[in-house]
């Protein structure tokens, strides 16, 4: 198995992801307290849908040898979408092309006519039975997911024996139909149709849940440790260190941040161009700019939350235990650790739910004006920024946009959901910081 | 409680009305029409320019942006023939196409075929027409005794933020000066003129008259009064006459004399633009360009609209009277001798992205648009034979499609010096042919340039001294003929051309791996992933691996001035209309990594270098035709390139503009132009009338529900008071 | 309270300085000077002499930080940072790198920026207050969960599909607004209107929301369980005390979001072609324009300081229990 730098970053945050629900089980506090999150139903529902993601994100990190190609686990499962590329654009559910094209007939004359598509709707004898087609396969698919839905619900209350709420209920239940529903038609039919060079949209949609979750978290851990040990520090220690990390602070965040991070991405592609061997492939390439991406969101992202800990530190230094633990003797290192980094973890986790929405909805505008992610890797910017030509044409090409509009929105959707419940339940009073 | 409904509805209502009242005044003028209306008579151009120009100088002007603009506005002595292919040099404010004189070292007359190292100096004497008036200017405001109003001694400027702040206008007479004081400009510290060093090689004098100037003044603001100085190269002979001197042959020089870098500049404007105050308003050349054209610049505005109107003091030249054959079929030669301009006024609208300038385009609201890549196959369509031609839904709309070859060419280049494909043994030389032969450019052309395209069989492009059509212009090294026509040799020749080269089936035979080739590339967007792993697949044809390197325009420069590239991607614009203009690619002496020249493979072959000198001296004549076929020959032989394609041009025009014949020369084409107003703005009312329903019931759609909830809440709240 | 201004404006001269570092050292990893010659020069034709001379002449052909062929403070004098830099200081922006006066052309751009900025500012504002006075008093009711709802939604959009959306239905399909442009004088109100109209759809969700909590929070304090208590309408314990108790924290947002507005949306003056600073920052970004982009970043962190100077002083000023300069 071979990884790439974001699979490293992605997977070290899902460890730590998992060290820290352990954690949390040990806690009667903490335990609580995401027992109140997940008890809102929208919440619950938010967090299958984020789960969901999750799955596939995971699934298309690892990466295996099929064929002398390096493809993702995700890849070798949608190998029915990815594979069946049309020639051109076609809409969804269709069975004939969207442009038509010059056919030499059998009396040499030559015609021009919408043209069979080589795989969407292939199978049909009779193209005018493609609705009636559609529908049965809908009617299987979604029967097929309801049933797997109840055998799941089934089974995991058998197996766990907790009472699940309404949102997870209604949440996993539209999935598992949803996911039936595909299942059955997408190998047959372009769900979503396909794209200028005959991709299925489906397929890229899927793949660019991985570029926008990687995106939203590995930005978060590499900008964590930068805003959590400064912003300690500073509050902690008071002094020339907090008057220096202030000052970095406040530097970093004037600069308008498109502009730093335009500047510094054109800094990376030249990196990016002068140390990089010939060897590397345009997959490898793509995954390390996304890398840079998310290192370049982080050194410069981490001001607001490095504020908010060195406020609250310095708030959390002139209460009673802190005080009454220094009295006792107990070090630096000590009160850092029992005290401060327990007391100030709210505030990191609920900049990191918040901070995932936006930097989902960076990605598009980033990549809008060259400076995101590499225009080989699938990501729903560079889905929208393709559809911007399509929108001008007539008849209108609408489904790349829809997808991504599709996609996105329901990752967007559910982390606001989260981040609302995860900040009500862990700390009513904190504003949404801007 | 029930006039809250009652209300709304007299709001929308009322909404109703007034747009109804709008509505009626969208009769005269649409609601989306991104401009104001103007008065009826007026007859104005809408088009676009997509990148603010740098420079509107002619001494430093260069790119095609900037001569959209340069070119209506100065005149240059020489110009390209509006309807004439191929394209032919005509007199523009000369009174005739300048024939040189060369003279041996000691001043003695030598006659035009006199071999080139016993020239020393060649003498172009140009007679411009008397009578021709520059356009308004502050700078010819007439003052006491004649002199120029605004640069008498001691006067003290108006207060001023642009140019429309002077009040006083005045013009003058073009004389031969304000041409020899522009070719001293080339040489002017500050300014800086791309094409300074390569005419120094030329013009006589030019080289020292810079570093005079550079020492004297390199450090020095403000005016710099160039009448002060000699140039050797460049003399007034009298008020209408002036004469240039080169101190080498260059046959081709007559070609820059229609370029901007030759048009006049006369030393008041600039004495002008060094007053105290101008450059911190941008107020100068660059800006403010002033010429004796058709046009002259109203507004310039970069960063949002430039616009040229009618030169009152424009003399006057007659729409010409000879075309081709076809152009009377096309209506081109209709305006045959009426005056020109047709058009009074020309909006240029900055226009960074492709997709509004279609749709604005479609709406009617330009007149004129070049196809998108994206938009292409929507536009266009391929009859059975294979001719292009507008969509039907366009052709309802009245467009018209114009299709031109353009004078360049896009190529694969091998780096010369390279140890693998390069130099010039017959090992190398094979592996370029198989390659030339493997890479199949006609698919090239279909994929990613929609067909807009002729593969090219040498470097020179139809349209070009030299070009020969049919069998005789093939190339015999990568194409047949069959049927008919050339065809693309079948991928078996390729293969053993390989083998020939030592690498049988694509395998390196020492070290037992496929060949590795690199192409260096730039990436300019999305779809050069698609490109690379078409060339990927085509090197693989012949089981040779090809790594692409791509990096920026800037890193990819410095590679091919180190001559660092193996293979590389690259495309060469005419800069006039001599095949010298091409062939030099080859030429030794241009060397890119020795010479700083653009021969960007750094080929050479003495062979061909000695018979490319003797062709560029000649005038075009069988016996250059001769010439040429053979320097052809032994480049295709030698395979320095994989020849690539001459691009084409495919531009849609609406119904009511005229004279649209594309011209790939010449730039100064809006004086050809004509255009129906009265049609236009019938059709923009036609295709543009706003719809106003759906969104009045998608506000009350809005509204409704939330009255609803405030009533119950007020019926609530009676209740519990 | 001059004194503390005083001492604030002296803090922000180190802050400045390390923005300059910042974009400096970023800009010259990226491009060298010949480089930036060359783009500027263009392609044809150029010979080094050229390169060399508008190096001279733009004064980049010093080295770039540290000059040890000159003596004394020439050494930090003689480079291309310090004389780029120090001119900044004196608001001189000189000449971008292609030629033009910068002061010039920010002082041209900056009124196509604020006339979107400002009108979407104002009716983002009085529309979000309006609102989300309307669900605070409703606070609960069905109206309240699907105003939030909505809310959460017109978040969760992209403001990439604002624009395209709002571009092809008014002006592609209705045909009510020009696609794109813009125009001097009241002209401009048509092509101002889908920009603003974007803009403020963008920002609703979020202001709504946030707006909602604020008066939430002013709600639930005793002054207007009392002013409630002795019978007041709903309407004028909203609009007397809550509001007006509500400015601060609404006054602080505004006065944060204000260098935004100034610079210009990057993203929708590109779309809609309005010539405003923002396309103007992308454009020299683009062209690597270094001396615009610079002159760009420094103007931005200066509003940034004089944002959080201003922040503190309306604190100041709306709670008199607040005294500057005892931070």
């Amino acid at each position: 198995m071979h990884l790439y730098p974001t699979d490293w970053g992605f997977f070290t945050v899902l460890v730590m992801a998992i060290v820290y629900a352990v954690n949390v089980a040990r806690k009667p506090d903490l335990c609580g307290r995401w027992r109140r999150v997940f008890a809102t139903p929208s919440a619950g529902a938010a967090a299958v849908v984020i789960a969901f993601y999750l799955c596939i994100a995971i699934t298309d990190s690892i990466r295996i040898e099929q064929h002398g190609a390096r493809v993702t686990v995700l890849d070798v499962i949608l190998a029915p979408l990815r594979l069946q590329v049309e020639r051109t654009y076609s809409a969804p559910f269709a069975s004939h092309g969207f442009v038509k094209e010059s056919r030499t007939t059998m009396h040499g004359k030559i015609a021009r006519e919408y043209p069979r598509l080589e795989h969407g709707g292939r199978h049909l004898s009779n193209p005018d039975l493609r609705l009636s087609d559609i529908l049965w396969r809908a009617g299987f698919g979604i029967i097929g997911g309801a049933m797997a839905w109840s055998v799941l619900i089934y089974a995991l209350a058998r197996l766990f024996r907790t009472r699940y709420g309404r949102g997870p209920m209604i949440a996993s239940g539209s999935l598992c139909v949803a996911l039936g529903f595909v299942i059955s038609v997408a190998p047959s039919y372009h769900m979503f149709g396909t794209d200028k060079v005959g991709v299925d949209v489906l397929y890229q949609g899927l793949k660019s849940i991985r570029t926008g979750l990687v995106l939203g978290t590995l930005t978060t851990l590499i900008s964590l440790p930068l805003a959590v040990v400064l912003g300690l520090l500073a509050g902690y220690c008071r002094g020339w260190v907090d008057d220096l990390v202030q000052y970095l602070y406040t530097t970093l965040a004037s600069v308008p941040g498109v502009l730093l991070i335009a500047a510094a991405a054109l800094t990376l592609d030249l990196y990016l161009n002068q140390h990089l061997g010939d060897h590397v492939g345009v997959a490898e390439r793509a995954d390390l700019r996304l890398f840079g991406i998310c290192i370049i969101l982080g050194v410069t992202g981490w001001t607001s939350l490095c504020r908010l800990l060195r406020a609250e530190v310095l708030k959390l230094r002139a209460l009673e235990f802190v005080l009454a633990a220094r009295s006792l003797g107990v070090g630096t290192a000590g009160i850092v650790w029992r005290h401060l980094v327990p007391n100030t973890l709210h505030i990191v986790i609920i900049t990191s739910v918040i901070d995932l929405s936006g930097l989902v909805l960076a990605e598009a505008v980033l990549t809008y004006i060259d400076i995101g992610v590499d225009p080989s890797m699938e990501s729903w910017g560079n889905m929208i920024n393709s559809s911007r030509m399509e929108l001008a044409r007539d008849p209108i090409v609408w489904w790349s946009l829809g997808a991504a509009f599709i996609f996105m929105f329901t990752l967007v959707l559910a982390a606001n959901v989260l981040a609302d419940a995860v900040r009500d339940a862990f700390d009513p009073h904190l504003r949404r910081s801007r | 409680m029930m006039c809250r409904p009652v209300g709304l509805g007299i709001v929308l209502v009322g909404l109703m009305a007034a747009s109804n009242a709008y509505g009626a005044r969208a009769m005269e003028h649409p609601w989306n029409s991104p401009y104001q209306a103007l008065e009826a008579s007026t007859v104005a151009l809408y088009t676009v320019f997509q990148e603010r120009p740098k420079h509107l100088d002619p001494v430093s002007s260069y790119s095609e942006n900037e001569a959209q603009f340069t070119a209506q506005i100065y005149e240059p002595p020489l110009q390209y023939h509006f309807l004439k292919r191929p394209y032919q040099l005509i007199p523009l404010t000369a009174t005739d196409i300048p024939q040189p004189q060369n003279y041996a070292a000691d001043g003695q007359l030598l006659t035009s075929n006199a071999p080139d190292s016993t020239v020393a100096r060649v003498v172009y004497r140009i007679t411009i027409q008397p009578g021709i008036m520059y356009a308004p200017h502050p700078a010819f405001a007439e003052g006491a005794k004649g002199n120029p109003y605004y640069l008498e001694p001691g006067r003290s400027l108006p207060r001023f933020d642009s140019l429309d702040d002077f009040s006083r206008v005045g013009t003058r007479e073009l004389v031969a000066a304000d041409y020899v004081h522009q070719i001293k400009r080339l040489a002017h510290p500050h300014l800086h003129s791309p094409v300074a060093g390569f005419l120094s090689t030329y013009i006589l004098g030019l080289n020292e008259l810079s570093e005079t100037l550079l020492s004297e003044h390199g450090d020095t603001q403000g005016f710099l009064d160039l009448r002060r100085y000699e140039l050797p190269g460049a003399r007034v002979v009298n008020r209408y006459t002036f004469e240039i001197v080169l101190q080498v042959k260059y046959p081709q020089f007559v070609y820059w004399l229609a370029m901007p870098f030759f048009a006049p500049v006369p030393w008041e404007v600039e004495a002008f633009y060094a007053l105290p105050g101008m450059a911190a308003r941008n107020i100068n050349l660059d800006w403010h360009p002033l010429g004796t054209g058709p046009y002259m610049l109203r507004e310039n505005n970069p960063n949002r609209r430039m616009v040229l109107v009618r030169n009152p003091n424009y003399r006057g030249e007659p729409y010409p009277r000879e075309g081709e054959f076809e152009d009377v079929a096309q209506g081109w030669l209709r305006s045959a001798g009426t005056q020109m301009p047709f058009i009074d006024e020309i909006h240029f609208m900055l226009e960074k992205e492709n997709i509004p300038e279609w749709n604005k385009f479609l709406q009617g609201y330009y007149d004129s648009s070049p196809i998108a890549s994206d938009g292409f196959d929507q536009a266009i369509r391929f009859t059975p034979e294979g001719a292009p031609e507008v969509s039907p839904v366009m052709q309802q709309q009245g467009i018209h499609l114009a299709v031109a070859t353009q004078p360049s060419v896009s190529y694969i280049g091998f780096n010369m010096l390279d140890p693998v494909v390069g130099g010039a043994s017959a090992q190398a030389r094979c592996l370029r042919q198989a390659l030339a032969v493997a890479i199949d450019i006609e698919e090239m052309i279909s994929i990613f340039n929609n067909g807009r395209g002729v593969t090219a069989h040498s470097p020179l492009p139809p349209g070009i001294f030299g070009y020969r059509e049919g069998r005789e212009g093939m190339n015999p090294v990568t194409h047949e003929w069959r049927d008919g026509r050339p065809q693309r040799k079948p991928l078996a020749v390729a293969q053993r051309l390989l083998s020939k080269a030592g690498y049988p089936s694509g395998v390196n035979p020492q070290t037992g791996d496929p060949l590795t080739l690199y192409l260096d590339a730039t990436t300019t967007g999305p779809d050069m992933k698609s490109l690379f792993n078409w060339y990927r697949k085509q090197f693989q044809k012949l089981g040779i691996e090809l790594v692409v390197r791509s990096t920026d325009y800037n890193r990819f420069q410095d590679k091919m001035r180190k001559g660092d590239a193996q293979i590389f991607n690259w495309g060469w614009n005419a800069d006039y209309t001599d095949p010298e203009n091409f062939l030099f690619l080859l030429y030794s002496r241009n060397g890119k990594a020795k010479y700083q020249g653009e021969n960007a493979a750094n080929y050479e072959n003495p062979r061909f270098d000695a018979l490319f000198e003797r062709m560029r001296s000649l005038p075009n004549s069988p016996a250059r035709q001769q010439l040429i076929n053979e320097l052809l020959a032994i480049a295709r032989h030698d395979a320095p390139w994989i020849w690539g394609f001459h691009p084409q041009a495919y531009t849609l025009n609406h119904q009511w503009v005229g004279n649209t014949k594309p011209n790939m020369m010449a730039r100064n084409t809006l004086k050809y132009r004509t255009l129906d107003p009265a049609l236009r703005a019938a059709k923009q009312l036609e295709w543009n009338r706003p719809r106003l329903v759906p969104p009045l019931l998608a506000i009350a759609l809005f509204l409704c529900p939330l009255l609803v909830v405030l009533k119950q809440r007020r019926k609530r709240l009676a209740i519990l008071q | 309270m001059i004194t503390y201004l005083i001492r604030r404006l002296v803090y922000s001269v180190p802050i400045l300085f390390g923005v300059n570092i910042i974009t400096f050292a970023l800009f010259f990893l990226v491009n060298s000077p010949d480089q930036m010659a060359r783009k500027q020069l263009g392609e044809h034709r150029v010979t080094m002499d050229a390169v060399e001379k508008w190096k001279t002449e733009r004064g980049y052909n010093v080295p770039l930080l540290w000059n040890s062929t000159s003596t004394g403070t020439g050494r930090v004098r003689d480079t291309v940072f310090y004389a780029t830099s120090a001119r900044l200081f004196s608001f001189n922006f000189g000449q971008s790198d292609s030629g033009r006066d910068i002061g010039y052309d920010i002082r041209e751009r900056m009124g196509p920026s604020l006339a979107i900025a400002i009108p979407a500012l104002i009716i983002q504002i009085l529309l979000a207050t309006t609102l989300a006075l309307f669900v605070s008093v409703l606070r609960g009711s069905r109206l309240d969960r699907w105003t939030t709802t909505v809310c959460v939604g017109l978040m969760s959009v992209s403001s990439l599909f604002f624009i395209m959306a709002g571009q092809y239905v008014m002006a592609k399909l209705l045909r009510l607004v020009p696609i794109s442009g813009y125009a001097d004088g009241w002209a401009m109100a048509k092509f101002v209107l889908l920009p603003v109209i974007v803009q403020v759809l963008a920002s609703l969700g979020a202001n709504v929301r946030w707006y909602r909590t604020v008066f939430l929070e002013e709600n639930a304090k005793d002054y207007v369980r009392t002013a409630r208590a002795k019978g007041l309408s709903d309407a004028t314990v909203m609009l007397r005390h809550v509001l007006r108790n509500a400015l601060l924290p609404l006054l602080t947002n505004i006065v944060v979001i204000l260098p935004g507005l100034f610079l210009g949306s990057l993203i929708t003056e590109s779309f809609f072609a309005i010539p405003g600073l923002g396309s103007y920052t992308i454009e020299a970004i683009q062209n690597q324009d270094f001396a615009a982009v610079r002159a760009m970043v420094f103007l931005g962190s200066l509003l940034y300081i004089v944002g959080l100077i201003l922040t503190d002083i309306s604190y100041a000023w709306a709670d008199p229990r607040i005294r500057l300069g005892k931070a």
